[in-house]
């Protein structure tokens, strides 16, 4: 430790971090409030609103709906994600170089215009579903996440392991699941986790794609916010917060939280 | 499997995935302003003709360079901070940095509405210790919107930044102190220079967020004070104007392309471990 860091920085940063964390505090306050309106200190506790969330069936669905997509969005960007992260890896050679540009793609394209050419090509052009065509915005959203993780574990695999056990006459797919993939699993969970989260809040993407009937709890909650200012809100949110704080426990207990500044 | 392919079998079913659903999808997007009939740049005229929609333009650019430069102020301190404190209080500030990041954007935003509304808690704050005689309105103002992006995107900037500055070898540090050098000084001439590249690293990811977010824009600049998000989804879900939604698109993609391009290229530029 650097003894000599200025006292005023110190304070700077302490005043940063009240910034940070105080308007989620102020949430969880005005989840609790016995009152019809938002406010902050709670006046009287409750948790009534966290009751009437389930009371509103547009939150019943739009919940199941965004659990939905991002188990099975996450999966999908998983499925198609790990072959591709051990192709860049193992066979780099082989590939161009600007194929794992391709893979990123979808971060660097701005997730609304992806969002809107998906619901004038996919949508309505193709008339998919609206669930399927969520799908298929949510998986590409979160296939970044899962090439870049899984690659960047991969990069630091020793290949000749696997290599050892095929000539010792394993067959490539059962080395692949039996040598590789344990050896990654870090880099699965944490690709995983980044995927979920990306999934379950997104909006930009989602915002084109709803259509009757169908939306998700990011959207669920703009719509809501616009018509009703109440405490279910901000029990929705505490919510999602507990949500994050599951997903956070996880990542600490299997990888430990400093590997999200690397 | 022919092992000359195995490579591209791999990768397969991932590349059609982003090529069928992003690489066309997009690129009819921006097709679709060239070619309308109407003369080949013709949604672009409109779309700089109209003084509403330039308004939004610059608002926009506007809204996120004071975002970008004021969450780097924060971000770059507060992570220098961070990356020299002792390690059991550096995981708790590495968490309280994860823990917003992590929560959605409808969340983070909405917090605002509680905090900068009319009975919001800032006001009767203010009211109650007397600096003011009545509620501002603080809601609906492009001050409003930067708060609440800044608030978005410093926990991005403080851990892209805690990640840089930690790579910074400790020797460096202490040659400099070793040779006279004040903190200050140390900050300003080693410090600050091996963070360059970190620094426009996030720069760039706060820019194009802000330039391209629509959540935050919506519900706390409302009508108002729209950004090129909100004006795109007003043109296509409410207008059903796909043309001229899709021309704001293609304003978005080229902006932030460039920005993103440009900056990385200044990036390896200024790289002083590289030279």
């Amino acid at each position: 430790m650097n003894t000599s860091m200025p006292r005023s920085l110190v304070a700077f940063a302490a005043v940063v971090y009240i910034f940070l964390v105080g308007p989620l505090i102020i949430v969880i306050g005005a989840a609790l409030s016995d009152t019809s309106y938002l406010t902050f200190p709670p006046q009287g506790l409750t948790f009534r609103w966290f009751e009437n969330i389930f009371e509103i069936s547009a939150f019943r669905r739009t919940i199941v709906t965004s659990m939905q997509l991002a188990f099975l969005a996450t999966g999908l960007a998983l499925l198609v994600g790990i072959p591709a992260a051990y192709a860049l890896n193992r066979h780099r050679i082989q590939l161009p170089s600007w194929l794992s540009t391709v893979f990123v793609l979808p971060i660097l394209v701005p997730e609304i215009v992806l969002g809107f050419s998906l619901l004038k090509s996919v949508a309505v052009g193709a008339s998919l579903p609206i669930f399927l065509s969520l799908l298929i915005g949510h998986t590409l959203i979160v296939l970044p996440y899962c090439v870049r993780v899984i690659s960047a574990s991969l990069s630091s695999f020793d290949f000749s392991i696997e290599e050892a056990a095929i000539s010792l006459g394993s067959r490539p797919a059962k080395t692949f699941f039996t040598i590789v993939l344990p050896n990654v699993r870090s880099g699965v969970i944490a690709a995983f986790i980044l995927a979920f989260i990306t999934s379950i809040n997104d909006v930009s993407t989602s915002l084109f794609l709803t259509g009757p009937g169908i939306s998700t709890l990011p959207i669920q909650i703009l719509a809501h916010v616009e018509q009703f200012f109440d405490p279910t809100i901000a029990s929705v949110s505490v919510l999602l917060m507990v949500l994050t704080v599951a997903v956070m426990a996880i990542v600490e207990r299997t990888l430990g939280l400093t590997f999200l500044t690397k | 499997m022919p092992k000359r392919f195995a490579g591209w079998i791999l990768a397969f079913p991932a590349t059609v995935l982003v090529a069928l659903f992003l690489i066309v999808p997009v690129t009819l997007t921006i097709a679709t302003t060239f070619g309308d009939g109407s003369g080949p740049v013709a949604p672009y005229l409109d779309f700089f003709n109209s003084g509403f929609r330039r308004t939004v333009l610059w608002r926009t650019l506007e809204v996120s360079l004071a975002t970008t430069a004021i969450s780097l102020l924060l971000g770059f301190l507060t992570a220098y901070v961070v990356s020299r404190a002792p390690g059991r209080l550096k995981s708790i500030l590495i968490i309280a940095a994860v823990f917003p990041l992590l929560t959605g954007v409808v969340v983070r935003s909405f917090a605002w509405l509680i905090i900068l509304g009319k009975n919001g808690i800032l006001n009767n704050f203010l009211t109650w210790i007397g600096v003011i005689g009545e509620p501002l309105s603080m809601l609906y103002t492009e001050g409003s919107v930067i708060v609440a992006m800044v608030y978005l995107f410093t926990p991005l900037m403080i851990l892209t930044l805690v990640g840089v500055l930690e790579n910074i070898p400790d020797d460096v540090i202490q040659a400099s102190a070793s040779l006279g050098a004040t903190p200050v000084a140390t900050f300003r001439q080693v410090i600050f220079p091996l963070a360059v590249p970190g620094l426009i690293v996030g720069a760039v990811l706060v820019f194009t967020g802000s330039f391209t977010s629509y959540a935050t824009p919506q519900l706390l600049g409302g009508e108002r004070q729209m950004m090129m998000g909100t004006l795109m989804y007003q043109a296509a879900m409410v207008n059903f104007d796909w043309v001229s939604a899709s021309t704001i698109a293609t304003i978005m993609v080229v902006i932030t392309v460039s920005v993103v391009l440009a900056m990385t290229r200044i990036a390896k530029r200024l790289n002083p471990m590289t030279t």
